[in-house]
């Protein structure tokens, strides 16, 4: 799990010889503030970050009712930047002329019948605009599929996909080379690096696709390599670097269009435990200074609740739930979901505003807490006989106020 | 006509018998299996021990059901010659044509390298500049050996380049180099261009297939009269055919480098928002490129083969060296030049090889600031090189051509030790030939040209249909009928016998031997050298010292066939063994087998795919070693195409060379369906990989 502070996994990957650390050290030059820990990823998440509570998804909505309302800040949903409306992809002989509007053909039992596999079944969702959506399933449930149709890679059989708005699949060859050169970028599992071109080459190729000169490019690739923590060693090739190394290079590269909507497909599945914590906190780092839409892939649940905003959980090609990882820990839909959640800290997931008492005023040389919180990092402030805590809003008035038994109430829960 | 009729119906049950019986049994069903092939001979015994007196026409072919192809063919091709037009133009000037633009680069990397940049032709010549120095030559050559694969490559390089030199094969060589440079490019862009296409359009790749098979398998000797008549004399006619012989490799190994390219490189390419150019020239062919290099060394090696051949119509160099040394039976000189071609083939082999696993080097920020001399140190010493040594060259002679004086010949001694051996051992030479040909070879032939050959047809068709399914089945029936058909049977019969028993001989040796090296490090590295060598000498080296122990005759051409094809048997047999998982082997020794056990139960049988691939890879080298046999008077389709090539009779020669192609390629699909059906049954791949 992440650290509140967002500091205590510092482990040391430079090359030999160097002894940067790799959150606080390898930050860019220009940005020296980063290095306090107040910057760190989860003061940003947790204070400033809007966080919007789905409200009018069409999946199974299960937090609704249980949640009160969050700050103001937090409720007031951010647009949807990518929408997926009635997304349907069978995979066998005759997909395209198979009928998915006639509601009794498309259960699996008469897609099977027909031949017909169905890789996504009817998926609609939203991204909003700057947030984290984790797509989550494990193999075979249709996720990799799902964020293909997202990106046009593979064609939906039936379905809308609105980029701003915009009807991807009613796009022109022309139109979709325009929008990925400029609009997206995209981070594969297996990095997919050029294995002929020097990390520098690499970086600057979706730039060079474009038709940049040469200066332009790799100056702006040089940025990015500086970005992701690799400066220094822009004329290394892919096989020089370690595996967390490429796929360092793999984001550099998917950001250095400057990309509105940013999709990783399982980008750290392929890396060790630790190096994955690693990219993990990096990569909340990225998004802390570039506020991404992001689309991100995951077979794993606990780099789904670390990381996501929400959470769309896949099986057998359809989206069983769709919330914030609280929702689902809190609240799973099915069994299928709750298999996932059980052994998840609860105290690690649950808000301080779920469990806190209503209250308008603050109590007298109480502490502090901001209403997004989780209660885990509430339970510190109880330690020397402090009873109640006083939650704070987004705008730092009193929102209400958590009691010691409450949290103990969490705490014990698992 | 009743007696055919009644025989028809017998011989009927062995070609049409399989479907219903076989439909039964499905996959696995292994009684029914056994009682069709058990019909199925008995079918074949009766009609092949009694058949004969009713009906002859199952032994012979009538004349009137044959088809007149080699008219078909001799006709088309003087339609071709005499009348085909593109309107402005006719076909023949369009070939004439090609001839000249391949001619013209040629001419100027002929004039670099041996005779110089000349004025005018024939005798009237004037030579405007002088070649390149031996001195220069050599030295170019280690420089690229320094900057692909430094110092050990470098020394290696030079160190083949003055054998050339040191035996006194350097104008012949430098002649054969230069037709290389030029067939080699061509053969690379033209085989990336058509696996690109075949890549790209499902069409074109099943069209390309067929055609492919045929050009790989087809004998050289089949295709030169045609390129003769329509390309003309002299070295583009060579290097025309020794494309055509190395082109198909280049497309199969790009078609297959191009499909290993990952899925996740395309979504790149597509994410990227690449155009269809961009996708192919910046993303599929740089990640191919590994696989590409290997189809590179493969159009190498292909060429330095086909030198010799090629040297029949006018390329000269070290092919027309050891040709005219086989003429006069010049034992050592053949060698000689034999060896030269496989010291250049050693000296570009590993070039290419290093050239593929080279890893590019990044430069710094201050190497960039140097000055254009430092930043390419190589191009700058090369060309000063080439200043120097030519400037030498105008002043000193020996500097310029390799002196006479220090050049060193084995002369006579390989001729000696063959005829020490003759003198000594004639009787117990000839006593094992004779034993060896009335025993074995004879026989096996007499039992062979007795055959029917409808039954043998259905027999084939039988075991594609059980090995591969009905396309097989089909294939092969269709292929071997054809051959009947076209008249060529009895011959087809004399090649399969000499094919068969050097191909069993071959992998006698081949087999066991590489059981033997497999395991020990070092003594494969020297096998591997003997074998390597064994591959690139050229196939005519081996007919001498056999005819000059054997004389002429079917036994010679066996001796020689299997010094050819037993590289392969060895090198498969090998890389089997070595390739069987390591965890499978210590599961063995886990369980206590014994070395015996643990190689007849776990490693060979896990390396039999392997190893039937050999055999393949066997059948094809003694197929093609056989036609050049026929030098040495076997009566096979290899001869039926050497006297068609001396009688300039294009559709004689073309269509022994189907034969012999369709013969080849029978076999290759029978023994890869039969590989394939194996590696399912050992669980090395799943039905749907092999489909």
């Amino acid at each position: 799990m992440w650290s509140p502070t967002g500091s205590t996994t510092i482990r040391t990957v430079g090359p030999p010889g160097s002894n940067s650390r790799f959150l606080a050290d390898w930050l860019p030059p220009p940005c020296p503030l980063w290095r306090q820990p107040f910057f760190s990823f989860a003061f940003w998440r947790r204070s400033e970050f809007p966080r919007p509570v789905p409200r009018d998804d069409p999946i199974v909505q299960s937090s609704a009712t249980t949640s009160p309302p969050l700050s103001p800040a937090a409720t007031r949903a951010a647009p949807a930047k990518l929408e997926c409306r009635g997304v349907w992809k069978l995979f066998g002989a005759g997909a395209e002329r198979y009928s998915v509007r006639d509601p009794n053909a498309t259960d699996s039992g008469k897609l099977a019948a027909a031949g017909l596999v169905g890789a996504v079944r009817d998926v609609n969702l939203a991204v909003r605009d700057g947030e984290i959506f984790v797509i989550m399933g494990l193999s075979g449930s249709g996720k990799s599929t799902l964020v293909r149709c997202l990106s046009r890679l593979v064609e939906p059989t039936a379905g809308e996909i609105l980029f701003n708005g915009e009807n991807l699949l009613a796009a022109g060859d022309k139109r979709m080379i325009e929008i990925r050169r400029h609009s997206m970028g995209m981070v594969f599992q297996h990095f997919a690096l050029l294995p002929h071109l020097s990390v520098l080459g690499n970086v600057a190729f979706p730039l060079e696709v474009q038709g940049m000169a040469r200066a332009a490019r790799e100056d702006r690739a040089r940025e990015m390599i500086e970005l992701v923590g690799l400066g220094g060693r822009e004329g290394f090739f892919p096989r020089e670097l370690s595996g967390g190394q490429q796929q360092r290079v793999g984001i550099a590269r998917s950001l250095a269009v400057e990309p509105e909507l940013w999709f990783l497909d399982e980008p750290f599945s392929a890396l060790d435990p630790l190096i994955r914590q690693e990219m993990q906190d990096e990569f909340m780092r990225l998004q802390s200074v570039l506020k991404k839409t992001i689309v991100f892939i995951t077979h794993d649940f606990d780099e789904a609740i670390r990381l996501a905003d929400r959470i769309a959980i896949m099986k057998d090609g359809a989206v069983v739930q769709l919330g914030t990882p609280e929702d689902l820990v809190m609240n799973p839909a099915t069994d299928y979901v709750a298999e996932f959640t059980k052994n998840v800290t609860r105290a690690k997931v649950v808000r301080v505003a779920s469990v806190m008492e209503a209250a308008t005023a603050a109590g007298e040389g109480t502490p502090t807490i901001a209403a997004t919180a989780t209660v885990s990092q509430a339970a510190g402030l109880f330690s020397d006989g402090v009873s109640t805590v006083t939650v704070l809003g987004a705008h730092g008035q009193p929102a209400g106020r958590l009691t010691r038994d409450a949290v103990v109430n969490v705490l014990m829960l698992g | 006509m009743t007696a055919p009729l009644a025989i028809q119906t017998e011989t009927a049950t062995t070609a049409t018998a399989p479907p219903p019986a076989a439909s039964q049994s499905a996959p696995g069903g292994r009684w029914p299996a056994r009682l069709l092939w058990g019909i199925a001979l008995a079918a074949f015994i009766l009609l092949w021990q009694f058949g004969k007196p009713v009906a002859d026409w199952a032994f012979k072919v009538p004349r009137d059901w044959r088809i007149p192809a080699q008219r078909w063919i001799s006709d088309a091709m003087r339609w071709l010659l005499d009348e085909a037009s593109f309107g402005l133009f006719t076909f023949t000037d369009l070939t004439r044509f090609i001839a000249g633009a391949i001619e013209a680069p040629y001419r100027f990397i002929l004039g670099l390298l041996s005779t110089g940049i000349l004025d005018g032709r024939g005798s009237s010549a004037t030579q405007l500049l002088p070649p390149l120095s031996w001195i220069a030559v050599i030295g170019v050559a280690m420089l690229i050996g320094h900057y692909a694969g430094g110092r050990r490559l470098a020394a290696l390089v030079g160190g083949c380049f003055a054998f050339l030199a040191v035996f006194g094969q350097w104008s012949a060589a430098m002649v054969t180099l230069a037709s290389i440079l030029i067939a080699v490019p061509i053969g690379i862009l033209g085989g990336l261009l058509l696996g690109l296409a075949a890549f790209r359009w499902r069409p074109v790749e099943a069209a390309l297939r067929p055609l492919l098979d045929l050009m790989q398998t087809v004998p050289v000797f089949a295709y030169l009269v045609p390129i003769l008549f329509l390309f003309g004399f002299g070295p583009s006619s060579a290097i025309i055919a020794t494309i055509v012989y190395a082109l198909p490799p280049m497309t199969r190994i790009s078609l297959l480098a191009l499909r290993a390219v990952p899925e996740e490189a395309h979504e790149l390419g597509r994410m990227t928002g690449c155009s269809k150019r961009q996708m192919t020239w910046r993303i599929l062919v740089p990640s191919a490129m590994p696989g590409l290099m290997v189809g590179v060394n493969q159009v190498i090696m292909l060429s330095l083969n086909m030198v010799i051949i090629a040297s029949m119509i006018g390329a000269g160099g070290l092919g027309f060296e050891v040709l005219a040394a086989l003429r006069r039976l010049d034992i050592g000189a053949g060698f000689e030049a034999g060896l030269a071609i496989v010291a250049l083939a050693i000296a570009l082999d590993r070039l290419s090889q290093a050239f593929a696993a080279r890893r590019p080097h990044h430069e710094s920020a201050e190497e960039r600031e140097r000055s254009i001399a430092k930043r390419h140190p190589y191009l700058a010493s090369g060309v000063a090189l080439i200043l120097i040594s030519t400037l030498a060259g105008l002043v000193s002679a020996p500097l310029q051509a390799y002196p006479e004086a220090l050049q060193i010949s084995s002369g006579t001694i390989g001729s000696d030790i063959v005829g020490w051996i003759n003198v000594h051992f004639f009787d117990q030479l000839e006593a094992v030939k004779n034993t060896l040909l009335l025993n074995v070879l004879i026989p096996f032939k007499r039992f062979l040209t007795g055959l029917p050959w409808i039954g043998v047809v259905g027999l084939l068709a039988l075991a594609g249909f059980r090995l591969g399914g009905w396309r097989l089945a089909l294939t092969a029936a269709a292929l071997s009928a054809l051959i009947a058909l076209t008249g060529q049977w009895e011959k087809a019969m004399i090649t399969v016998y000499l094919c068969g028993i050097s191909v069993a001989i071959a992998c006698l040796i081949g087999v066991p031997v590489g059981i033997l090296a497999a395991g020990r490090e070092r003594l494969w590295k020297a096998v591997e050298l003997v074998i390597d060598t064994l591959q690139t000498l050229p196939s005519f080296v081996y007919l001498m010292p056999a005819v000059m122990l054997f004389r002429v005759g079917d036994f010679t051409a066996m001796i020689a066939v299997v010094a050819y094809a037993v590289a392969p048997a060895i090198r498969y047999t090998a890389y089997g063994l070595r390739r069987v998982d390591p965890h499978l082997i210590e599961a063995g020794i886990a369980a206590g087998a014994t070395p015996w056990q643990l190689l007849t139960k776990v490693r060979l049988k896990l390396a039999l795919p392997e190893i039937l691939l050999g055999l393949n890879q066997t059948i094809m080298l003694a197929l093609s070693m056989l036609v050049i046999t026929a030098l040495v008077g076997t009566r096979d389709l290899g001869q039926e195409v050497y006297i068609a090539l001396t009688k300039a009779d294009t559709g004689r020669g073309l269509v022994a060379g189907l034969a012999v192609a369709f013969i080849a390629i029978i076999a290759d699909r029978l023994i890869s369906a039969g590989a394939a059906r194996l590696r399912v049954r050992l669980g090395l791949a799943t039905a749907e990989e092999i489909r």
